[in-house]
């Protein structure tokens, strides 16, 4: 007979792995991906392989350079990867995402002691580094479909498009309109959201709450809400990375309070700032908000008894 | 109202159909003398003597602890030292069966006329709490403060078991006398069944016989795991909420498995002490899952194959669920008063752990609104008043964080570990 295994209970097993998770977020990325690809051509879809497969190479040699165990089985890097590439013009150089990819997996990630330790969201990262290291790369974005035209112009992100060439609510919802690869289509981002919300993988306190600050304090301050929040990245960012599991708290009192607090940011860099988007900054500045909104979020234990004050 | 959180589970009451089959008695049984919380017995009999059925064999004079009742006639060959599923150390009398189960010539009906008689005849009987825990019935029948409310616990959350849905179905009568015996001696005004809504053949049956009895109330509660912890069925049938430190009692409140409430009665009209007990025994080792009634002390093996179990395939039997139940060590090793079931399983769970992802699905099933994965953290540094304030101490170790994490962490073992580096006052 075989030796008999002794663990502790329990010993039932939901099978859920973070692999899963992770594959799930994968597929719910999916939908904006197409929509990506079908507005800025193949040249999005480059990007996006680039930027994934080096996530996941970085995280692989980083992993084997520290002696460590290689996670690339747990799908993170893929996921960070598509982010990442969600994240840039269509039209920037190879060596864009490569150079993101080293940030936000080496950098923010790996050296901070990997999976679940980074205190900040590796691709809104990298996105702020490209941004601020390459600003005139990084703002090359241009109209939907250009790539059929060999006479491409530059165009603008429409939150730094005033007058008359405002884009139809449609065009902004469907995401007909210039932009980062994965950010214009509002509609294709909130199909995934609620996705990763039905699977029970996001919880939706955050999203909403960032998305409904923002209208509520354009609405106050004079500016068109409903062209607020379907523009920019604004539902890439609630939906993807305001739910990211690491950088946000894990108390729903916590997320909406990190939802929240994203949203006041946004609309103000977004209003009295000098740059178009606030939103990646926004959500970096949470990030590191998170652990000092851990503390004074956590859940009330049923039947405790007043914490007794330390003496220090 | 507002019920406490709970999360869904695989029932997999296979054995929910399988009336109960008596177990012929085996060759040789082992009765430990700990088989209960409390403190474990000295033996009363020596090598060489003969037993009989219910002859009192281990009893201590400590305030907290249960008499043993040899369960078989024969004789006792050897007295060894043991060491229970739980770890601890005790005694154990060996006893080789003559087949003949011989009832003990001192077994009468107890004579009950008061509360203190009542109580006297409850430790006599043997009777730990039945649904796993084994804390001792007398003393809980016994306490300090007003009761108001007996909670009878038919709720049986764990997957698998139906060892307490037979006792429902096959002695509704009883364990209705013994809800009433036990309300009437302690003048308990009201009375609540608290089942899961995963039994409404036992729910009807109870519904049925309980009609012209207003005092009694059947509770249907849903089936979400850790329904049948002691904290969440006070709070989901009666809304008091037992505070940190405080036992039921403190807020006028007895809970009651509803096994150990029908072994009251039948005691009262028998005199025949606990000797044996209803098991479950499933799990996809066993050929033939069944209930089988077995003599306590029977080795587990015996009811194993007893259930055509393929033992060549084990690789893991559990007594009790398998959310709380223990890991049995040796097959050889008896089962107890408190083994409601025995499972076997060919496989078992060897993913590795990995790193948190701080999904924060660990909190959000927390019955009792715990942060798993906070205290896991602090267990690491050995922050001590970091554990303190995230109540490590209040985890009843129901085990359903460590069910949903899929990073694999073994939460509710760190949390029993953390409670160990907490000062005791």
């Amino acid at each position: 007979m075989n030796k008999l295994i002794v663990s502790p209970s329990p010993h039932d097993d939901n099978y859920l792995q973070t692999s899963d998770i992770m594959f799930n977020v994968c597929m719910a990325l999916v939908p904006a991906l197409v929509v990506g690809c079908y507005i800025f051509g193949y040249p999005a879809l480059i990007v996006a392989v680039i930027s994934v497969a080096s996530c996941v190479l970085f995280e692989f040699l980083c992993r084997k350079l520290m002696k460590r165990e290689n996670t690339t089985g747990d799908l993170s890097a893929v996921v960070t990867g598509l982010l990442l590439a969600m994240n840039l013009p269509s039209t920037v150089p190879f060596w864009i995402p490569i150079i993101g990819s080293f940030v936000a997996i080496v950098i923010v990630k790996q050296l901070f002691g990997g999976l679940g330790q980074n205190f900040a969201n590796p691709a809104i990262t990298a996105r702020i580094v490209l941004m601020v290291s390459f600003p005139s790369i990084m703002t090359n974005w241009v109209d939907p479909f250009c790539w059929k035209n060999p006479d491409a112009v530059a165009s603008a992100t429409p939150l730094a498009v005033s007058g008359d060439n405002l884009p139809s609510y449609m065009d902004l919802f469907l995401g007909n309109v210039g932009g980062c690869i994965g950010e214009t289509s509002a509609l294709a981002l909130l199909i995934g959201g609620l996705y990763l919300a039905s699977r029970k993988i996001i919880n939706l306190s955050a999203p909403v709450s960032f998305i409904g600050i923002v209208a509520l304090l354009s609405f106050i301050a004079g500016d068109n809400p409903l062209y607020q929040i379907l523009s920019g990245g604004l539902f890439l960012g609630a939906f993807f990375m305001a739910t990211d599991y690491a950088t946000t708290p894990i108390s729903t009192k916590g997320k909406i309070v990190f939802g929240l607090g994203c949203g006041i940011i946004t609309f103000v860099i977004r209003h009295f700032g000098s740059f178009p988007e606030g939103v990646s900054f926004s959500i970096l500045l949470m990030n590191v908000l998170t652990p000092y909104i851990e503390q004074i979020t956590h859940t009330k234990v049923f039947g405790a008894k007043e914490a007794e004050k330390v003496e220090k | 109202m507002k019920k406490l959180k709970g999360i869904k589970l695989n029932h997999r009451k296979n054995t929910e159909d399988c009336e109960t089959i008596v177990l012929s008695v085996p060759a040789k049984v082992k009765l430990p003398m700990s088989m209960n919380m409390g403190v474990p017995c000295t033996p009363l009999v020596k090598v060489g003597d003969m037993v009989k059925v219910g002859q009192k064999i281990g009893d201590s004079d400590a305030p907290f602890s249960v008499p043993v009742h040899s369960s078989v006639s024969g004789k006792v060959t050897a007295i060894s030292d043991y060491q229970t599923a739980m770890g601890a150390v005790c005694k154990a009398v060996e006893i080789e069966t003559d087949g003949k189960q011989e009832m003990y010539e001192g077994i009468a009906p107890p004579k009950i006329t008061d509360k203190e008689s009542f109580i006297k005849a409850v430790r006599e009987s043997g009777v730990c709490g039945l649904g796993g825990a084994g804390f001792p019935t007398y003393i809980k029948l016994n306490p300090k403060t007003p009761i108001d409310t007996l909670v009878i616990n038919a709720a049986e959350c764990e997957p698998f078991i139906t060892a307490d849905y037979r006792e429902m179905l096959e002695c509704t009568d009883d364990v209705l006398n013994g809800v009433r015996l036990v309300k009437s001696i302690l003048g308990i005004k009201n009375e609540k069944i608290a089942v899961e809504a995963n039994k409404p053949e036992a729910i009807k049956k109870f519904e049925d016989m309980a009609k012209n009895d207003d005092s009694i109330d059947i509770v249907t509660l849903p089936s979400k795991y850790p329904q049948g912890a002691e904290k969440v069925i006070i709070y989901n049938t009666t809304d008091r909420i037992v505070k940190e430190g405080q036992l039921p009692s403190d807020v006028g409140v007895i809970v009651m498995n509803v096994s150990t409430a029908s072994f009251i009665y039948k005691y009262t009209q028998t005199g025949m002490p606990l000797t044996t007990r209803r098991i479950t025994v499933d799990g996809n080792a066993v050929g033939e899952p069944k209930n089988v009634c077995a003599v306590v002390g029977t080795p587990i093996i015996d009811i194993l194959n007893f259930c055509k179990t393929d033992i060549e395939s084990v690789k893991k039997v559990i007594m009790g669920g398998v959310m709380m139940g223990m890991c049995v060590p040796d097959l050889n090793m008896p089962i107890t008063k408190t083994t409601n079931a025995l499972l076997a399983f060919s496989s078992y769970d060897d993913r590795k752990t990995s790193a948190c992802i701080r999904c924060g699905r660990c909190v959000n099933v927390c019955p009792i609104g715990l942060m798993p994965a906070e205290i896991d953290k602090a267990y690491k540094i050995k922050n001590i008043d970091d554990l303190k304030a995230l109540k490590v101490t209040m985890c009843m170790n129901c085990g359903s964080c460590t069910y949903v994490c899929p990073a694999n962490r073994k939460l509710a073992e760190t949390n029993q570990l953390a409670k160990m580096l907490i000062p005791r006052k």
